[in-house]
């Protein structure tokens, strides 16, 4: 049966298992939409911004492991749709974003909107396809999820002219059928290698666990966390990378990194073999290169190949995914041989224990000013720790990494890679949808709601019940606690004081506002907005001038943490 | 130390841009970069020249491979291999020297392939080496123009590319 591109995009779109997506209409998609109005089990939920539409499949996906979709118009679609992009390509996340191109007759004759959208996401995506033939639309469609899902995931995106939406064709699923003879991701580890690493983790006097969100990513925390526990080694997350291990395990040591735990830091300084896993080397993790886990062999698993020994050399590199490593390596660490060769960790731990007396998280709250930290940890208590949390960027996010301790994956929403403001709340509406019986708390700050405060009305279209703790020091927080510590506080266009009334904002859009100016306060607020049906911003004015703490200065090596 | 990579990929549109926006997006020093199609036309070929420290190459060789549309990255560097390059040099040669032109040329085993009172056009091919060499004795001649393709290189032996790890 021939069916037009649009009815094959929908349709393969089901078959693909897609059950949600985000967009917004424009008149390159106009045919696509037209399909999607006349096929009820497709969800579409409308954003006010692409960058919205982008993000909050980005959230989706964060949150469901399913392929997060989004759906754009031509010109200034696409170019909207960029961040969201790039923000997805930095973290990983598998997203298709099928964008609306002028008709094929017209690309390349600066027509109204037009823009070279493959040109310009080239490198914000994992891979990206202009459709020239409507024969060829299911066949990208397929390949665009798998390239989105396999491997190291990341967001694709297909380019359709629309006269390939009007066009038809006939429709064949092609599930389950990709073969691209030139991308063929390696999943399974070496064998010889993974035995290799079992045996460094066994003579390791000082092992250290440094896991980030490839672990989430492949679904392998339970894995992850059996492993830390018969080697009995401490177990340190990057921001990306929290939940993978419950954050109240003992073995846990915290966040490490720029603003990661003294105890993390010390013992990466300290560990004589680091066993990294879907974990980076991001430059706010490593702080100095050279200085980095000096006395260290380094195992390093990834199923990126481009990851290992980009910016550390490594002793021991593993390219697979991180569940079947560690699928694999759980047999050989529970044999009896491993346990009685084992050192004792003891030395270490103690070691460890002296750090964490540091407590370097601590904070005094006063009577007079909210402290932000305070706040965050009003909301895991009372959310009791099973929310769902996306953030924004700057300050605020540091917090609530450090503050609200994840004890499940798939439930800490950032962007860590490419630091977008105005990502929590977007992330936040997908993450609702991807799980609708959940507490969806959005924690965010002055400067970052109001990157894109117009998806409330998303948000009250939907009906989601999305909690937003804006964290209101009236400063672009980060970029105040810099210029405080390197630019001898020129406080630089980072004052945020003039914003709206959020109460009156949130009220203008149909939702609940609440204020929150002092300590005594927060509580109350936070249960109201929690027992509140619909959605609610809580304004918590909080310490203007607080900074985040522990920090490692740009540039210097993790164990030269300034503390509080 | 310099590399000759030979790259095996789809003959689809935009591959040649996702190499090149690579090398540009990640600082990556790129030397040369000939590309055309071969075989049934469903494949091209490009032989990329580039230098830089072992860890730099080895991201490069990684980095290639991580492009969806790239089939196979052999970095020839490591055994022997055949390289050549193409050179057009136009020389503006009057009376007494136009037979000095043409000695050089035969010394290269080059040959003139355009002829005027004024001028030649000398084809080269060879190693970058070579050509080089055979640029500096023209300069001092008159050289008006050079355009050179840059290299297109082969593993030596009866095993394809794609055989030589």
């Amino acid at each position: 049966m021939e069916l037009t591109g649009s009815e094959i995009i929908v349709r393969s779109l089901l078959d693909l298992g897609v059950k949600t997506i985000f967009g917004y209409p424009g008149g390159a998609v106009l045919n696509i939409y037209d399909a999607i109005f006349k096929e009820k089990k497709l969800e579409h939920i409308l954003t006010r911004h692409e960058q919205g539409a982008l993000h909050a499949a980005d959230g989706y996906a964060r949150v469901s492991g399913e392929v997060g979709v989004a759906l754009v118009t031509s010109g200034p679609g696409a170019t909207n749709a960029v961040t969201g992009l790039a923000t997805a390509y930095m973290d990983s996340i598998p997203m298709v974003c099928i964008s609306g191109q002028v008709p094929s007759p017209m690309i390349g004759n600066d027509a109204f909107q037009e823009a070279d959208t493959v040109g310009i996401t080239r490198s914000a995506t994992k891979h990206n396809y202009l459709v020239k033939d409507v024969n060829d639309l299911a066949r990208i469609l397929q390949e665009a999820f798998h390239i989105a899902a396999t491997g190291r995931p990341g967001p694709v995106l297909v380019d359709i002219p629309k006269d390939i939406t009007a066009a038809t064709a006939p429709y064949k699923t092609h599930r389950g059928e990709v073969k691209i003879r030139s991308y063929k991701p390696t999943v399974k580890g070496h064998t010889g290698q993974i035995r290799r690493a079992v045996k460094m983790i066994r003579n390791a006097k000082r092992p250290l666990f440094y896991t980030g969100g490839g672990v989430i990513l492949s679904n392998a925390s339970t894995e992850l966390t059996e492993l830390a526990r018969i080697v009995g080694a401490p177990i340190t997350n990057t921001l990306m990378g929290l939940g993978a291990i419950p954050a109240s395990d003992p073995l846990f040591v915290g966040m490490l990194g720029m603003h990661g735990t003294y105890e993390a830091n010390m013992a990466v300084h300290r560990c004589d073999l680091l066993v990294a896993i879907g974990a980076r080397f991001d430059d706010r993790v490593t702080g100095k290169i050279s200085e980095f886990a000096p006395e260290a062999d380094i195992i390093h698993v990834d199923v990126d190949p481009t990851s290992i020994s980009k910016n550390v050399t490594v002793d021991c590199p593993i390219v697979g995914d991180i569940k079947n490593v560690l699928e694999r390596m759980l047999p050989e660490v529970k044999e009896a041989a491993f346990k009685e060769k084992q050192p004792s960790l003891e030395p270490w731990w103690k070691e460890i224990e002296e750090w964490r007396a540091k407590d370097c998280l601590a904070y005094t709250q006063k009577k007079g000013t909210t402290e932000a930290q305070f706040v965050i940890q009003k909301l895991h208590e009372l959310s009791e720790g099973r929310a769902i949390v996306a953030t924004d960027v700057g300050q605020h996010q540091m917090w609530a990494a450090q503050f609200y301790g994840f004890e499940k994956p798939r439930r800490w929403l950032t962007s860590g890679g490419l630091g977008t403001m105005g990502y929590g709340l977007p992330a936040a509406i997908g993450a609702q949808l991807a799980d609708p019986g959940r507490l969806v708390i959005t924690v965010t700050g002055e400067g970052s709601i109001q990157m894109n405060i117009q998806e409330m009305a998303t948000i009250l279209q939907y009906r989601l019940p999305i909690k937003i703790a804006i964290i209101n020091n009236g400063f672009l927080g980060m970029v105040r606690q810099w210029q405080e510590f390197f630019y001898e506080r020129r406080y630089a266009e980072s004052d945020m004081s003039v914003q709206p009334d959020f109460i009156k904002l949130a009220e203008a859009y149909g939702a609940v506002g609440l204020k929150a100016d002092r300590p005594r306060e927060v509580e109350p607020v936070i249960r109201e907005a929690f027992d509140t049906p619909g959605p609610v911003i809580m304004d918590f004015r909080v310490n203007r001038e607080a900074n985040v703490y522990p920090m490692v200065p740009a540039g210097a090596a993790l164990n030269e943490m300034i503390l509080l | 130390m310099r590399h000759v990579i030979s790259v095996l990929v789809e003959n689809e549109a935009g591959v040649l841009s996702r190499v090149a926006g690579l090398f540009s997006a990640r600082g990556f020093n790129i030397d040369s970069l000939t590309v055309a199609p071969v075989g049934d036309g469903e494949t091209s070929h490009i032989t990329l020249v580039t230098f830089g420290e072992d860890n730099i190459i080895e991201q490069i060789l990684k980095q290639l491979n991580k492009l969806i549309p790239v089939i196979q990255v052999t970095d020839l560097t490591d055994g022997p291999h055949v390289g050549r390059e193409l050179m057009l040099v136009k020389v503006s040669a009057e009376r007494d020297v136009r037979a000095e032109v043409l000695r050089i040329a035969d010394i290269f085993r080059s040959r003139a392939v355009d002829a005027t009172p004024t001028s030649f056009i000398v084809e080269v091919t060879g190693s970058s080496e070579k050509l080089d060499a055979c640029l500096n004795l023209l300069i001092p001649l008159g050289v008006t123009e050079v355009v050179r393709t840059g290299q297109v290189a082969m593993a030596r032996g009866a095993g394809k590319g794609s055989d030589r790890k």
